[in-house]
């Protein structure tokens, strides 16, 4: 079975956001809901870097550790996915996540958030595949349809790269070994233990 | 050569050479210096790698941009939410249940060796008044908030081990929706009926050395003395100051984490949480205690809360300065 992981190369990222737009469309994720976002480290200084990042689909996921409804299961992919209907919207996998991953439809008084939503690897959630519930709840299940997450597939530098760990990690390592330098697979070691 | 013009020549050396020693006893050791600045000269110039440093920024949560707008959106990675998943999902949570489950252990063990404490007179049918209509009504609306709140909580943290097995996933989580919306609203109105009781009877509980006496004899818990107290005796004086204390903080921990509208940041909810939690273990560890002394730990005691009154007898032994003083406003009042 493949492990599926996602991989930013902050070397060829170009901070042109696609990722987060295609992600926002491919989905129709409510408003003010991004499950991707391009962040940029000394933003108009020279030598700046920017990296996509999303739920990194950890092995030892921290949001599915203190959980108090238990709602997050991993696939045999390794992509980590949630069920909305158990989801209480208390915000501890927010607060759990180092990467910021879940997100809340709302942010009102005496903890109402609404149903946690976070990125899927557009492999959907527990209903069948690309049912109309499971659509409505989670966006497209690409991965069903043989398809790989929609940002890393339209990313214009194929910076962002997604698929199957050990193929991503070839990848990445013959770039970095024809360019030189130092590989600098940003959250692997806090996302991937394996 | 003559003799004088040798003598000279070599008083001549001797002073230069003297001047040579001194010059060099006093330069040498700063030689050292020179050393220290050819060695530290290259560490001045050397710099550090761009990349690397772009990687420490990200690793010590440094602040980018991102054109996604949201909370903390322009933050690579968040540290802290990995220690508090160890620190809830670890320790708080084993020894959380090992201090209440103790407690209720000591508790029942003290019953079973102690028993109920009898009055030690017969009750005289004489009753005085304890507490007010108001009084009551204030303490029982705290406690049975203080309850609720109590089991709301505690089922967000034990919830997934001991009910999901009982209720199963989607039962378990219609029940945590209501919980959480239970213990969220119902919050706030424990805030504030916590404070009136913390404001109205300040004055009762502060120390005297009364209640170093009654500490002393163990409140008459253990042995056949009963110390004297006043209108609160030293055990209801600890649980206040626990209350105004530990209760306090658990209160503004909590609307940190009530009000997520305002925005706070994730390591802010966090160390809240933790405290949230921790005061919350102590609070309904003590609670324990003040149930069991109130109820079936002592004869005549609950009456005192239910009824408003308690009987002579009951105020003679639990309370006598208290009762000394009423009886002294009685007479006032008579004459």
């Amino acid at each position: 079975m493949a492990r599926m992981k996602f991989l930013c190369d902050a070397e060829r990222c170009i901070e042109c956001n696609a990722c987060v737009t295609a992600c926002k469309n491919e989905h129709e994720v409510p408003w003010g809901i991004n499950r991707r976002r391009v962040v940029t480290i000394d933003d108009g200084i020279p030598g700046e870097k920017s990296i996509s990042v999303a739920c990194m689909h950890c092995t030892d996921a921290p949001c599915q550790a203190v959980c108090p409804v238990d709602c997050f299961y991993t696939t045999d992919d390794g992509v980590v996915l949630h069920d909305k209907d158990i989801c209480i919207g208390c915000g501890y996998c927010f607060y759990a996540c180092p990467f910021g991953a879940p997100q809340y439809p709302q942010e009102g008084a005496f903890g109402a958030r609404g149903k946690m939503d976070k990125c899927t690897f557009c492999a959907g959630g527990p209903e069948e595949d690309n049912s109309a519930e499971e659509v409505e709840k989670y966006g497209r299940n690409r991965l069903a349809e043989g398809k790989l997450p929609l940002c890393a597939e339209m990313c214009s530098t194929k910076a962002l790269i997604a698929g199957d760990g050990d193929i991503v990690a070839d990848l990445f390592r013959s770039r970095v070994v024809r360019r030189g330098g130092r590989p600098d697979n940003w959250g692997w070691a806090t996302a991937y233990k394996d | 050569m003559s003799a004088t013009a040798a003598m000279n020549n070599r008083k001549k050396t001797s002073l230069w050479a003297m001047l040579i020693i001194v010059l060099a006893i006093l330069i040498l050791p700063l030689t050292g210096y020179l050393y220290v600045n050819m060695t530290e000269q290259p560490a001045v110039d050397e710099q550090t790698n761009p990349r690397s440093d772009t990687w420490r920024q990200v690793r010590e949560n440094q602040e980018g941009y991102s054109a996604v707008k949201g909370q903390e959106t322009n933050e690579l990675i968040q540290g802290a939410g990995q220690n508090w998943r160890q620190l809830r999902n670890g320790p708080i949570a084993t020894y959380g249940a090992w201090l209440l489950s103790g407690v209720l252990v000591i508790l029942a063990a003290f019953y079973f060796w102690r028993g109920e404490i009898k009055l030690t007179h017969p009750r005289t049918g004489n009753t005085v008044q304890r507490w007010t209509l108001n009084e009551r009504r204030l303490h029982w609306t705290t406690a049975t908030l203080f309850i609720l709140l109590a089991i709301t909580g505690l089922s967000l943290l034990y919830g997934r081990l001991a009910l999901i097995p009982l209720l199963g996933y989607p039962g378990f989580s219609a029940y945590a929706t209501a919980a959480k919306w239970i213990h969220n609203v119902l919050g706030p109105v424990f805030m504030v009926a916590l404070f009136i009781i913390l404001i109205k009877w300040f004055k009762n509980n502060l120390f005297t050395k009364v209640d170093i006496e009654w500490f002393k004899a163990f409140g008459g818990m253990v042995g056949d003395k009963h110390p004297s107290a006043g209108k609160f005796n030293g055990g209801e004086k600890a649980w206040f100051w626990t209350l105004a204390t530990a209760g306090v903080a658990l209160c503004f921990s909590g609307l940190v984490l009530d009000f997520p509208n305002f925005g706070q940041e994730r390591e802010v909810i966090i160390g809240a949480h933790l405290i949230h939690i921790l005061t919350a273990m102590l609070l309904m560890a003590f609670s324990l205690g003040h149930i069991y002394i109130g109820t079936i730990g002592t004869e005549g005691a609950l009456e005192g809360m239910t009824t408003g009154h308690v009987d002579v007898a009951w105020a003679e032994q639990h309370h006598d300065l208290w009762l000394k003083e009423v009886e002294q406003e009685q007479q006032n009042t008579r004459q």
